[in-house]
């Protein structure tokens, strides 16, 4: 642990709380880059949420987001796949580099593009439909029809997202009758069916009870390496936990974006050790 | 109750309770009481409309209606209706006999007029040359009442001739014959006219040619009117000082004291039953059969079939317009002046009178696009659908903006495009609120009238097949049973068919709704998990 002179009681404290959690090998390099945001801004009207961004999410690494409400860290995944076209106001600047594009370049088809970029809601959202058909969803878009391939496509997206055990015996039944830990990791198997590069995450446990949450903690860690996740959390203790490297939000700036281990136990910015000590946020 | 449980500032807080409890209780006392009277306004609206409909399918049917049902319809066992019929027949028997010894003693009276105007004939002067001119034109065969003109002529002519004076005996007996026949004449003509609307035709008679009047009453309920109608002449009085006219009923039997004919009003009085033989029928097939004789006899199955096919064709038009208009209202339109424009339209659309859209599908669908020669239920389902074009829209458009977005959002996530989206996702779970949209106009499409008034509905007519349905007008509930009535010939008469088909219409349009909303509940509960 760093001990510097700028060291108080306080952050001390908060630092070897910190520490317990992390169990992950403390040499995290920066890793090959897998979107890289360069000078990325996004626009509601006039007003911008995310100011001129520059970061690169390494692949197969756990990268969170963490900052106050309202820092544009939401904003900022939904752009990554460009879910903020939804938002007829939203408009953005610089580029979001993915595959060695742009994803906001015309030439993009937003329909292929989500199908490698992945999304996972704060609240679960399945469809109304059974278990077997939402997991089907995507791979049917797709254009797989084939009984048995769709089978195994939903058994092992549901066994990746470690709900195999509990739906198993009812595919057919709907998916609004699981608990709320349980529809969650539905949608992330619901993601996963579709194969993704990158699982964007957005506050995933903040609609879920401490249980179904460190289920869903798990289920992160088990992903980690197969997919690059991005995710956005309140929760630090969660970013410290989850995630390789993490990135400091204020008011639409990235103030700060490195290692977790580093992040969390010897911040370079004041911001980011005055938000993660508890001192405002 | 007890006292509040906070002691300290109990005053204040338990008058602020009370009043709370109070004013809870005043609004769900009126609420009930809305209900309250909600449900008995509409058990007063339908009770009688069931109670009276019901009465086109259950009644006493008498020996005419199986008669004509076999005739006509061929309904019923044969052998056992005409062994019926032939027992009616011996009832009325002594009836028919009466009617034949008064016909006799009436034509004895004509033969005596005949033989003194003959005798009169036969004489060499001038008043034998007049009667017998007159003579030559006399019929024997021809009907009673032209065999008495012709002879009250011979009289007149006789009377004022110069030579009268020798057969002054013979005119007094003539003229006496000729005031008792003519008087009765009249009265036997009603006589034999409302004894026909009874039973039938009298024997002897020629066969009327319409349906009605080939059958007696059919029904124990209208016989019983009739009867009475036999029983006592009715008569418009119109006092001289101006006080309201009124109806008066005088004993027809008084006409016919002392005359063969007295009997008969006895027999009917007493003997209707066994002339009629009412018997408890439910007559089902009202709902299959078609009418004949302008809803005379037989039951509605034209009509049914009409609204079954204009109901049917306007929501094959309205729904799919409908719910694609509020997809594109809701997903695909940008927010702009037009569409808001739009919006206003469609609300204002829905506020017009239903005869200003049976104009409009007069002046566009038969008279510009010509899509019939004629009104046809195809040019009526259109105007139909636009007439509801609006509530499913409206409907439509709500239940789709009700959709979370998040379903959206989860989709386009997997990579669905916005028409995929809307197709797998959003429609599924804005059906409900579709359907009830559906349900709204269905019943609305199936009750208007004045849309398919110059469009489609015809008062007359025939079960149409699906494919004339295309170019052929039909009759239709709505509209037959505003034209039974009030312009039916016979509106009094038809009272259980018009009540007959307003049931069946409620019945129609209650069971539609039934079953869309047993569908809605199970697409929700599908929906719910």
């Amino acid at each position: 642990m760093d001990t510097n002179a700028s060291t108080d009681t306080i952050k001390m404290k908060a630092m070897s709380q910190f520490s317990d959690d992390l169990d992950q090998p403390a040499d995290i390099g920066p890793g090959e880059a897998h979107v890289s945001a360069r000078d990325f801004s996004v626009f509601y009207g006039d007003f911008e949420a995310v100011k001129k961004l520059n970061a690169d999410f390494a692949k197969g690494r756990v990268t969170a987001i963490i900052g106050p409400s309202g820092c544009g860290k939401s904003t900022f995944l939904r752009s990554i796949n460009r879910m903020n076209d939804l938002i007829p106001v939203a408009s953005t600047g610089g580029q979001l580099i993915f595959d060695k594009l742009n994803i906001y370049d015309p030439r993009i088809d937003v329909v292929s593009l989500r199908c490698r970029i992945g999304m996972v809601f704060q609240k679960p959202n399945p469809f109304p439909k059974s278990i077997y058909d939402n997991v089907a969803y995507g791979p049917r878009l797709q254009g797989i029809k084939k009984r048995a391939q769709l089978d195994d496509i939903v058994e092992k997206s549901l066994r990746r997202a470690a709900i195999w055990k509990e739906s198993k015996d009812r595919l057919k039944e709907n998916a609004l009758g699981m608990s709320g830990g349980q529809q969650q990791r539905l949608c992330i198997a619901r993601a996963l069916a579709v194969q993704p590069e990158i699982l964007l995450m957005d506050e995933p446990t903040s609609a879920l009870d401490p249980k179904s949450t460190s289920r869903i903690e798990d289920l992160i860690a088990e992903l980690r390496g197969g997919y690059t996740i991005i995710i956005v959390t309140h929760n630090m203790q969660q970013a410290a936990r989850v995630s390789d490297q993490t990135a400091f939000m204020y008011e639409g700036d990235l103030i700060e974006f490195g290692s977790t281990r580093k992040l969390f136990t010897n911040p370079t910015e004041k911001q980011t050790e005055e938000y993660i000590t508890g001192r405002f946020g | 109750m007890g006292r509040p449980p906070i002691p300290e500032k109990s005053g204040e807080i338990s008058v602020r309770l009370e009043t709370r409890h109070l004013l809870d209780r005043s609004f769900s006392g009126l609420g009930f009481v809305a209900i309250f009277f909600m449900a008995a306004s509409l058990v007063v609206i339908l009770l009688p409309i069931i109670v009276k409909g019901l009465s086109a399918y259950l009644f006493t049917g008498t020996i005419e209606f199986r008669e004509a049902m076999n005739d006509q319809f061929d309904h019923g066992d044969r052998a056992a209706v005409q062994a019926e019929a032939r027992l009616a027949e011996q009832a009325r028997q002594p009836l028919y006999d009466c009617l034949t010894a008064f016909a006799d003693g009436q034509s004895k009276q004509l033969d005596r007029l005949t033989a003194i105007a003959q005798g009169m004939a036969a004489r060499e002067d001038s008043l034998g040359r007049s009667v017998a001119r007159k003579m030559r034109r006399f019929d024997p065969q021809a009907p009673f009442s032209s065999q008495l003109k012709t002879l009250q002529g011979v009289y007149d002519r006789a009377a004022a001739n110069r030579g009268a004076v020798d057969v002054v005996d013979e005119l007094a007996e003539m003229n006496t014959i000729l005031a008792g026949l003519s008087t009765l004449n009249e009265k036997v003509e009603a006589f034999e006219h409302a004894l026909s609307e009874l039973l039938g035709p009298l024997p002897g008679q020629t066969p009327p040619r319409l349906l009605r009047s080939q059958y007696g009453q059919t029904r124990w309920d209208r016989a019983l009117i009739k009867q009475r109608q036999f029983l006592f002449e009715e008569e418009w009085v119109h006092p001289p000082d101006g006080a309201p006219s009124y109806i008066k009923e005088t004993p027809r039997i008084e006409h016919f004291r002392g005359t063969a004919l007295e009997p008969a009003f006895a027999l009917i009085e007493h003997d209707l039953e066994s002339m009629l033989r009412p018997k408890f029928t439910f007559y089902w097939r009202f709902l299959t059969d078609t009418s004949k004789d302008a809803n005379f006899f037989g039951g509605i199955w034209a009509e049914v079939l009409g609204t079954f096919y204009l109901t049917l064709g306007a929501m094959l038009f309205a729904v799919p317009m409908g719910v694609i208009a509020a997809i594109y209202l809701c997903e695909y339109a940008k927010p702009s002046r037009f569409i808001s424009f739009l919006r206003t339209c469609i609300s204002t659309l829905a506020g017009v009178p239903s005869i200003v859209f049976g104009l409009f599908g007069l002046a566009f669908f038969l008279n510009t696009l010509e899509v019939s020669h004629n009104k046809s239920v195809l040019a009526g389902s259109m105007t139909l659908a636009l007439m509801i074009l609006p509530t499913i829209i409206r409907a439509s458009e709500e239940a789709i903006l009700a959709v979370p977005q998040t379903y959206k959002e989860a989709a386009l996530g997997l990579g669905a495009g916005r028409w995929h989206t809307v197709l797998t996702v959003v429609l599924p779970a804005s059906l409900p609120g579709i359907l009830t949209g559906i349900v709204i106009s269905m019943g609305r499409a199936a009750g208007e009238t004045a849309p398919i008034i110059f469009t489609a509905a015809v008062s007359v007519g025939q079960p149409l097949s699906i494919f004339k349905a295309f170019s052929q007008p039909t009759p239709a509930l709505p509209w037959n049973i505003y034209n039974l009535c009030t312009e039916h010939e016979a509106v009094n008469e038809l009272r259980h068919v018009q009540f007959g088909m307003v049931f069946t219409l409620v019945a129609m349009v209650l069971i539609l709704n039934l079953s869309a909303i047993i569908l809605r509940a199970k697409v929700s509960k599908k929906l719910r998990g």
